[in-house]
């Protein structure tokens, strides 16, 4: 009897839980649609991608349909500005106009917020990716496209996507200016990537010892990232993109602490 | 209830607050008065849960803010210096967030959104956007955000800045109606409005209380409390200098003519003697046959407590 009386109250604590996350989420998602950035963004990611993939992909002289190659090679880089630009705002601009008062003395708590605006943006840029989906049409009509590339690929891109966005969002509350928050995201997010790209790994064999290339290696998106463009789905990378998500959303919170205190 | 119990608060090495202490009980309106940067913003912070004190301890319906946040918050709506609102929301999308987070829903929310767009006069911007309304529906839209939950404790910082006259006796009365049966704690610079709104007031300087009590117990403090301000016609000064100074209750008598008539304040020898003092002029005035059109005896005024008891910034600056 009290034990269930126990669970129920668990229980409502943990649905009023989702429910706040969703209400953050809602009205952040309704802020990307409420503005022409959305719109602006979207068309950005999809010519991007088309030109990246159609020319500078070589696509059509491959003679075969493989997506993994040019299509997902290029996401690494689109991503790393396309994802700051997206996230950029999330707290620079509760602090910038003050809303942060408003928001942090709400019956909430802090962690219901973090999430809540991480998973609107993932949500956005999972859209976003969504809609490059006539790419994948293409290839089915033009070739013999290896579906299980495909969808490994999407998975990856979209974990890459929200490892930036987890950066991007730690930066965004280290400031209240979306700017700085954009250009250290940039920065961090691009030597994220750039440890494990291989003409920075092949520099690092000659001068450091193995065991530390391997761990600067394993530390880098590209590394994780390249597993999903084979095909593969390897739970590894898939700890290592949460690991960096959930790194980064557990630092927010403690600086958003920090932001209160002083 | 709330309970303020030694706070303080450091900003680096700045003392922002340094031990305010004080309670709040339902059907109390108080106000907050002090000179700006005294921490009244700051001590508001700490109390709704947006700063974590230094040291001491807020409570809030029983509710420690630091270890039971959700509980307390709960509790109150508050309005911050800024009133802050999401510029990129319609007013009634800002309403609505504001209600979900409250956890209000479905007709409730409909309800309370329709209530204190009521209240704060919000009918005819209702579905514009935040970034376009002009700074006193600014105001207005962040103030009904924190009404929307009908709450027992209100923290209101400065809730009247940047409203029209009209508006700012319309927050007065919703203020004064509501605090019969909440909590209020608002801050103000506009001494009129503590005596219009307030059961009691504190005045902050330099993070500390220096005054703590009702409108008219303050005000008492005044220098000029109990004088007694007298106007007669067709006397010269001096008669009427020396006529007042015999008084045996009278003590510092100071008079000046202005134009055919002279302007007399006697204070009185003791404090609390007002009433007899009244009279006793109204003796002399009668006994000479003066005619007089003004007979009163001051009450003291708050803006004159305030000044002399909160130094201004150039004392500070100096001492
Ligand atoms: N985040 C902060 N970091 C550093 N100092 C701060 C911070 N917030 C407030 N202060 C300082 O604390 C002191 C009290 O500020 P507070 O805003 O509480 O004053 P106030 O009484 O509300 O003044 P006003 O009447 O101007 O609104 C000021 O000296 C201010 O500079
Ligand atoms: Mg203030």
């Amino acid at each position: 009897m009290g034990d269930s009386l126990v669970r129920t109250e668990q229980l409502t604590a943990m649905n009023e839980g989702f429910r706040n996350v969703w209400t953050i989420s809602k009205r952040e998602l309704g802020g990307y649609f409420n503005s022409p950035v959305a719109y602006v963004f979207i068309v950005i990611f999809l010519l991007l991608t088309g030109f990246f993939t159609f020319s500078l992909g070589f696509y059509h002289e491959r003679g075969q349909a493989s997506l993994a190659e040019p299509f997902f090679s290029w996401h690494p880089w689109l991503y790393l500005f396309l994802v700051p630009s997206v996230g950029m705002r999330l707290w620079a601009e509760e602090r910038r106009s003050g809303t942060l008062e408003l928001l942090l003395t709400m019956p909430i708590a802090p962690w219901q917020a973090i999430v809540g605006k991480f998973l609107a943006s993932w949500l956005f840029l999972a859209i976003a990716l969504a809609l490059t989906f006539p790419v994948v049409l293409t290839t089915a009509y033009l070739g013999d496209p290896d579906n299980g590339a495909i969808i490994s690929g999407y998975v990856g891109s979209l974990l890459l996507a929200g490892a930036y966005l987890g950066v991007t969002e730690l930066m965004s509350a280290i400031t209240r200016n979306q700017i700085i928050a954009f250009i250290i995201s940039v920065v961090v997010c691009f030597l994220l990537l750039l440890c494990g790209w291989e003409p920075v790994t092949q520099f690092l064999v000659n001068h450091v010892p193995e065991g530390l290339v391997s761990l600067v290696k394993g530390m880098s998106t590209w590394h994780h990232f390249g597993t999903f463009q084979k095909g593969l789905i390897d739970l590894r990378d898939v700890v290592y993109f949460g690991s960096v998500i959930g790194f980064s959303l557990f630092t927010t919170s403690v600086v958003l602490r920090g932001v209160r205190g002083a | 209830m709330i309970t303020v119990e030694n706070l303080v608060k450091e900003f680096g090495t700045k003392r922002a607050v340094n031990g305010v202490s004080f309670e709040v009980k339902p059907g109390e309106v108080l106000g907050f008065l002090g000179p700006n940067g005294a921490g009244k913003s700051t001590t508001m912070r700490i109390i709704t849960g947006f700063m974590p004190a230094t040291s001491g301890r807020v409570t809030v319906g029983g509710h420690d803010i630091v270890d039971n946040p959700l509980a307390a918050k709960r509790l109150m709506g508050y309005l911050p210096e800024s009133a802050p609102s999401y510029s990129d929301m319609t007013v009634h999308g800002f309403l609505n967030w504001a209600a979900e987070m409250r956890g209000l829903s479905g007709a409730a929310r409909k309800d309370a959104i329709r209530r204190v767009t009521g209240l704060c006069f919000l009918e005819n911007v209702l579905h514009q956007s935040v970034d376009t309304l002009s700074k006193g529906y600014r105001h207005r839209t962040c103030l009904a955000q924190a009404l929307i939950h009908d709450p027992e404790i209100l923290i209101l910082d400065e809730p009247t800045d940047g409203l029209d006259p009209n508006q700012k006796f319309e927050v007065r009365q919703l203020i004064r109606r509501m605090g019969e049966k909440k909590i209020i704690i608002f801050s103000t610079h506009i001494l009129e409005e503590v005596e219009a709104c307030c059961t009691r007031a504190i005045i902050i300087d330099r993070g500390a209380v220096v005054a703590n009590g009702t409108p008219a117990q303050l005000k008492a403090k005044s220098e000029l409390a109990g004088s007694v301000t007298v106007r007669v016609h067709g006397v010269g000064v001096d008669a009427v200098r020396s006529k007042l100074a015999q008084l045996g209750v009278a003590g510092k008598v100071s008079a000046q003519s202005e134009g055919n008539s002279v302007s007399a304040r006697i204070q009185p020898r003791e404090r609390g003697q007002g009433a007899d003092l009244a009279s006793a002029v109204a003796d002399v005035v009668a006994k000479e046959g003066w005619r007089f059109d003004e007979l009163h005896t001051e009450e003291g005024r708050l803006d004159d407590v305030f000044r002399a008891i909160t130094k201004p910034d150039t004392a500070k600056a100096a001492a």
